[in-house]
């Protein structure tokens, strides 16, 4: 003797993106916690030691922001005009920023009046960074000069005047303290290596650049401007690897997730991607305004995005021991000692075991199936919980109804309440193509069924006429992309050399 | 039949052991059922077939317990006899033969020596003219009787068996025929009829469908086509009769039955539902759903303790009192019909086919048992008449049996068609199929065939649809994810001018494919989808394709509904013959270049057998059944035949089945093949009972120093023989254990029996003790069989050599042993020869 059957609910392909593992751990992120600046946040800047506060420049100052704290821990004001691009030394301790009128200034992290301020850019230092010996600084400047300052002495080392327009990017070496490459509006991308005072490499981007990065290996450059993000192998003389065009709007920042080397980049076009080691966009976060600085912590703990209308939005990862408290706090009833009892007895070697049958547990609409009680089961069915949330559930109760020969019984005899959400149902989901087959079948039933007293209930009237509506709209729609088919075909059939007709015969269909 | 060769068809396994109630034996420890023309012994406990009862010449019609001794049965038979049998052991031991075809058999305990039979009206007139008759079973010694004492009971008796039942301790039958139940007083002689309109204001359709009667009280249950049952009373008064109506089943009432107390009422139908009735107590109902097929027959064992159920799908249920099923015995299930093709499973050589409905069933033909049921469907099976089911429609395997694919289509009838393409892993673990790709709109339109590839490295399927193209499946990495994913996918679309796609086939290395389009025949690559060549040989469809094996795979043979069997050579892409030959079915011997046609004539099928290379049939046989052959299959032999016979050496290496209209599945069988089962059977019987212990390896022994000396050259002495030493000890082995005496009696008689005699150096004290001691053996085996049961006297009769022994036992045992005596004596000459 066989059990009962359950219904068999269908499982469809989800339409659209698929889930991978990518995915999944981009997707495990907090919801973002949004601080509002008094201005476009133009730099963020983790600090490389724990616990890995960050630097946030927006407008006239420089927070600086705990792991975890909403309020700024510690904050520089003392900036006339807007101050950018704060960034850490490589110990933490030191902080540099430009600002709009040229000047840079070093802070200590524990002060709050600037240690040194060197003096020379005659217009908007963008750009700002200590060298990997930490003695030195350079920065870069609207005036087209890229500037290297002695930290000790506060005095100019060198100043480079190889750009010809605005320099906006800028990436120090980690590895070698006398590298360090800049980014300009005049399309290239330069390498400057100190001890011979001049570029060593130049690279034509093709649009202005916004930001360069350097990969951990130094092996590979990441240059952004316009809506493009290049890669350039160094080590084979600053040739393209590949040129990416996933933003519809200017490239604006990019950084790497310290685990598995992952290029992130954002955009004005509010949109962050997320690429694998062979550039393609593995994930894809939404931003509410256009993004124009963005950092992620190391271990990919926090990411940070500043945006145009001054909103600082920190997403914080996910942790597993967070949902394991949880759940443990959930089974420490004493349920959990009566459900568990017996359970962890290991059975000897010559213990015989004896399983218990497992009883069979049926959903409600399974039991009045089995009972064959049709319109209850319909009407569990149709319940606004699993016809909103699980519709595939429903057509399958549908499907089965149908499969039985009692899908009009089950339709038959109901009032204007039940008849309404079985008619919302249908105008939700009718030229859905995973559900239009049973669901056409019971518009039919439907029509058949209370064709005559349709006109006592204004509601149920309505509702036709929208469904009408509905399908009249879809037909049209079918019809067209018909005819786009047919012009298709015939430009195909163009196209195709004459010579091997017999030979393709169809595409292959993945 | 024509008999040309040695080769003949034989109808094998598989027959139906639903035809008629079963019977459980009164110790409930056997199940008899009617099955083709024998009948089926089984054992309650572990649903093992132990034996047949063979020896009717057609279909078996009735089989009823004697209720003079509990341990034989009667059966009838459409041949025109009666049998009796004693069923444990398997001994026929008497037939009466009646003349007429038979149709059921009932017994009561009343009449004692009287079996009422149903046999065709002697006039021809009517076309369903059905006669219960009483026949006088003469008592005779011998084993052929010839019953003519026929007495006519009633003319109007419904064809259906169940419609006629014994009332109240034998003393009035109760019979049935559509809408008149009729009542017949043995000791009144009169009968009494009641009968009720064909339809009544409310729909019901009253005709009768099956009767029951209560064995303590006078009560009549019928059944009732609208699925009522009513419980007739006071029907010895023709006026005054009262009936109560009770409804529960949904379709007609298939079957009734009382619990021998008369406690509760068994009823089933096409709900496959047992519904247990409480006598007396209204509408108190237990109800034990979901048996499996309709049932067919209800039965109960004497002591109430078991019933059992036999069901459409060719099964039966045993079911404890308790209401659990504790046991089922199924048999080949034959629906309406096979849709699938008969296919074999590559990992256990099963013959699978479908089975219930939803289901694959594996059939293991060697042993002839099902093994296992594999549900494609997966849904909940709803019992009702008219409702369109889903059904598997089409199954494929892979070389290695890896990988089944199965379509299940419903909807055949009405413009809506569903149907769901899946494909099933073999898993090691559960040795079964596992779901593993449900396709739920593979084409837009009915698929016609599919196939898989045959080579050894990546499995591809090939569906051919209704719409006009065929595509080819893969199971394999999907690019966009890069996870290696187990899942199949579309991986062309192939379509030749729209035209509407028949068959398709993969060559035996898989580098070809072969999809037919009407009346042309496309060859692709499977390896870049190119389109090779094509083939085309007007008029007619292509209805069958195939690649030839082996040496002959350059061939490809095609058949067409004109009437022309092609076969292309294709290395030249020519025709290399044709013939005109209507063929139904082509089927492809995968073991051997053989490929086997069935073609269908003037009525009757022939079969032709040919290879590919030569255009004449290697062989043929004519009239192999009057219907035509849409299915066959080739089963690979479990060890190869050597015959060098030219005429059937194509049966060496595998065996050809074959499926009629009517659902019986044939085989042709070959004249050694034959010879070697008998041989094994009669082997068989001896190695039941002489297990290999010290005393079997002495026999053993024995007797191969007896073939070395007497039978120099056996005509099968590769074959072991059975011990035919001592004809004492085979007639001791051979009687049944119960008529026996007790084995410390027998025990000294049967080892002096064994003792090497010195008969020539005997000395007289020796011999007179010996004797002495033999008759005081003699005489308590007289003692001991005397104090047996009576009624085992009559097995004894069939037992003529035993029934000899009985009365003068030690006489016997004299010249038995003188004969032992003999036999020992070259033996151990020839012991002392050897051992000098």
């Amino acid at each position: 003797m066989a059990s009962f059957k359950p219904t068999k609910v269908q499982f469809l392909p989800k339409l659209g993106e698929k889930v991978t593992e990518e995915t999944l751990y981009w997707k495990n992120y907090k919801s973002p916690v949004q601080i509002k600046e008094f201005g476009a946040v133009t730099k963020i800047d983790f600090s490389p030691l724990p616990p890995h506060n960050y630097a946030v420049t927006a407008s006239t100052r420089i927070h600086i922001y705990g792991p975890h704290s909403q309020e700024p821990i510690r904050s520089f004001t003392r900036f006339r005009d807007t101050a950018y691009g704060g960034s850490f030394r490589g110990d933490g301790k030191l902080l540099v920023a430009g600002s709009e009128e040229g000047l840079i200034r070093l802070f200590d992290i524990s002060g709050r009046v600037a240690l040194r301020q060197f003096a020379g850019h005659s217009k908007a230092v963008h750009v700002t960074s200590f060298l990997s010996d930490g003695f030195r600084v350079v920065s870069g400047s609207d005036d087209l000069s890229c500037r290297v300052w002695d930290v000790p002495s506060a005095v100019e080392l060198s100043s480079l005047t190889e750009h010809t327009d605005y320099i906006r990017a800028l990436a120090p070496s980690r590895l070698n303290p006398d590298l360090f490459v800049t980014g300009s509006y005049d399309h290239t991308v330069k390498v400057f290596d100190m001890r011979s005072g001049s570029s060593v490499m130049t690279m034509q981007h093709g649009h202005p650049v916004e930001c360069v990065l350097l990969y951990p290996s130094e092996a590979l450059l990441v240059s952004t401007g316009g809506r493009y993000v290049k890669v350039w192998d160094l080590l084979k003389g600053g040739q393209e690897l590949v040129s990416l065009k996933n933003h519809h709007k200017t490239v604006t920042c990019a950084c790497l997730s310290s685990v598995g080397n992952k290029l992130l980049t954002g955009s004005l076009d509010r949109h962050i991607k997320v690429y694998n080691s062979s550039y393609k966009v593995v994930h894809n976060f939404d931003c509410d305004a256009s993004i124009l600085s963005m950092a992620i912590a190391p271990d990919d703990e926090a990411l940070a995005v500043g945006m145009t209308n001054g909103v600082l939005s920190v997403r914080h990862r996910k942790h597993q021991k967070d949902k394991e408290t949880l759940t443990s706090r959930r089974r420490r009833g004493p349920s959990y000692r009566v459900f568990v009892k017996g359970k962890n007895f290991m059975p000897r070697e010559d213990d015989f075991l004896v399983s218990k049958p497992v009883k069979q547990y049926l959903r409600k609409y399974d039991k009045q199936l089995k009972s064959f009680e049709v319109s209850k089961a319909l009407d569990t069915a149709l319940q606004t919980w699993t016809r909103t949330s699980k519709p595939d559930v429903t057509v399958a109760v549908i499907i089965e109804l149908n499969r039985r020969g009692t899908l009009k019984n089950a339709l038959a005899g109901r009032n204007e309440e039940s008849l309404t959400k079985i008619l919302n149902f249908l105008l939700k989901h009718i030229f859905d193509p995973r559900f239009s087959r049973p669901l056409l079948l019971v518009g039919d039933i439907v029509l058949d069924l209370y064709q005559q007293v349709f006109h006592k209930s204004p509601v149920v009237e309505r509702l036709l006429q929208r469904l009408m509506d509905v399908l009249g709209r879809e037909a049209e729609l079918q019809q067209e992309l018909l005819q786009v088919l047919g012009i298709l075909d015939t430009l195909f059939a163009s196209l195709t050399p004459r010579k091997e007709v017999a030979a393709l015969a169809a595409p292959p269909v993945a | 039949m024509v008999e040309q060769s040695d080769v003949r068809v034989v109808r094998c396994g598989g027959s139906k052991i639903n035809f008629r109630p079963p019977i459980i034996s009164t110790d409930s420890r056997f199940l008899l059922c009617a099955s083709g023309d024998s009948v089926k012994v089984y054992s309650t406990r572990t649903e093992e077939w132990l034996h047949s009862l063979q020896g009717h010449t057609n279909q078996v019609t009735g089989i009823a317990l004697n209720p003079a001794n509990h341990l034989q049965v009667y059966s009838c038979s459409a041949d025109g006899t009666v049998k009796l049998w004693d069923f444990i052991d398997g001994i026929l031991i008497k037939t009466f033969i009646i003349g007429h075809p038979l149709f059921a058999i009932y017994v009561s305990e009343k009449h004692e020596g009287i079996v009422f039979l149903h046999i065709v009206m002697d006039t021809e007139s009517k076309k369903e003219g059905f006669q219960l008759v009483a026949v006088h079973l003469p008592k005779s010694a011998e084993q052929e009787v010839e019953a003519k004492e026929l007495s006519a009971v009633s003319s109007q008796i419904s064809p259906n068996p169940s419609c006629t039942a014994f009332g109240r301790e034998g003393q009035y039958i109760a019979f049935a025929r559509n809408l008149q139940l009729n009542v017949y007083f043995f000791r009144k002689q009169k009968t009494y009829s009641f009968s009720l309109k064909a339809t009544d204001k409310k729909g019901a359709k009253n005709a009768f469908t099956c009767i029951a009667c209560h064995p303590t009280d006078d009560c009549i249950a019928t059944g009732h086509e609208d699925g009522k049952i009513r419980l007739w009373r006071n029907f010895i008064h023709k006026k005054e009769y009262t009936y109560s109506t009770q409804h529960w089943h949904h379709n007609a009432v298939n079957t009734l039955c009382f619990t021998p107390e008369g406690t509760n009422l068994l009823s089933g139908g096409i709900e496959s539902v047992l519904v247990q009735w409480q006598y007396g107590a209204g509408n108190r109902k237990e109800i034990l759903p979901r048996l499996g097929g309709s049932i067919l027959h209800v039965s109960t064992s004497s002591d109430g303790q078991l019933f059992c159920t036999s069901h459409s799908d060719n099964k039966i249920t045993v079911i404890e009192s308790s209401f659990k099923v504790c046991g089922v015995i199924q048999g080949l299930v034959k629906g309406d019909a096979v849709l699938t093709d008969l296919m074999i499973d590559p990992r256990s050589k099963a013959l699978v086919l479908n089975g219930k409905p939803g289901h694959l069933q594996f059939y293991s033909l060697l042993r002839d048992k099902h093994l296992y049921n594999l549900d494609i469907v997966q849904q909940e099976y709803i019992y009702e008449a008219g409702l369109d089911q889903f059904e598997v429609v089409k199954a494929a395997f892979d070389r290695k049996g890896f990988w089944l694919a199965t379509v299940e289509e419903r909807g055949q009838k009405s413009s809506d068609l569903e149907f769901f393409l899946k494909l099933w892993a073999y898993d090691e673990s559960t040795q079964s199929f596992v779901l593993n790709t449900t396709i739920t709109a593979a084409h837009t339109d009915r698929i016609i065939s599919m196939c898989f590839s045959s080579s050894e490295e990546t499995t591809m399927l090939v569906t051919t649809a209704e719409e006009g193209q065929f595509k080819a499946w893969c199971q394999g990495v999907d690019a966009d994810t890069e996870q290696d994913q187990n899942f199949w996918s579309c991986d062309f679309v192939g379509s030749y001018h729209n035209l509407k796609p028949t068959n398709c086939s993969f060559s035996a290395d898989s580098s070809l494919l072969a999809v037919s389009f009407q009346e042309v025949i496309t060859i692709w690559s499977p390896d870049t989808w190119e389109l090779l060549t094509t083939l085309c040989q007007p008029p007619g469809v292509i209805r069958d394709l195939c690649f030839g094996q082996l040496s002959c795979s350059k061939y490809l043979i095609a058949t067409t509904t004109e009437n022309l069997l092609c076969c292309w050579n294709l290395l030249t892409c020519a025709l290399e013959w044709s013939t005109s030959v209507e063929v139904s079915k082509l089927q492809l011997d995968p073991l051997s270049e053989n490929v086997a046609a069935f073609s269908y004539q003037s009525e009757h099928t022939d079969l032709f057998v040919f290879k590919p290379n030569e255009p004449r049939p290697l062989f043929s046989h004519k009239n192999v059944c009057s219907e035509k052959i849409h299915r066959a299959v080739f089963v690979p032999r479990e060890e190869p035949l050597n015959s060098c016979d030219e005429s059937s050496q194509w049966l060496n290496r595998s065996q050809l089945y074959f499926l009629t209209q009517n659902m019986d599945l044939m085989t042709f069988s070959t004249a050694t093949e034959e010879d070697r089962l008998l041989s094994s059977s009669r082997r068989l019987v001896i190695d039941d009972s002489v297990a290999v212990t010290p005393f079997y390896l002495l026999l053993g022994k024995h007797r191969q120093q007896q073939q070395k000396l007497d039978t120099p050259s056996h005509p099968a002495a590769d074959k072991p023989q059975q011990p035919q030493g001592s004809v004492t000890i085979t007639e001791l082995l051979h009687t049944p254990a119960h008529v026996l005496p007790a084995a410390s009696v027998l025990c000294s008689m049967f080892v002096s029996s064994l003792l090497i005699s010195n008969t020539g150096v005997q000395d007289p004290l020796r011999k007179e003790m010996e004797s002495s001691e033999q008759e005081m053996n003699g005489e308590e085996e007289d003692s001991e069989e005397e104090m047996e049961a009576c009624d085992s006297q009559q097995e004894l009769r069939a037992q003529g050599s035993v029934d000899e022994v009985t009365p003068k036992l030690s006489k016997a045992q004299e010249r038995e042993l003188k004969r032992v005596r003999k036999t020992d004596f070259s033996w151990m000459a020839g012991l002392v020869d050897s051992k000098p």
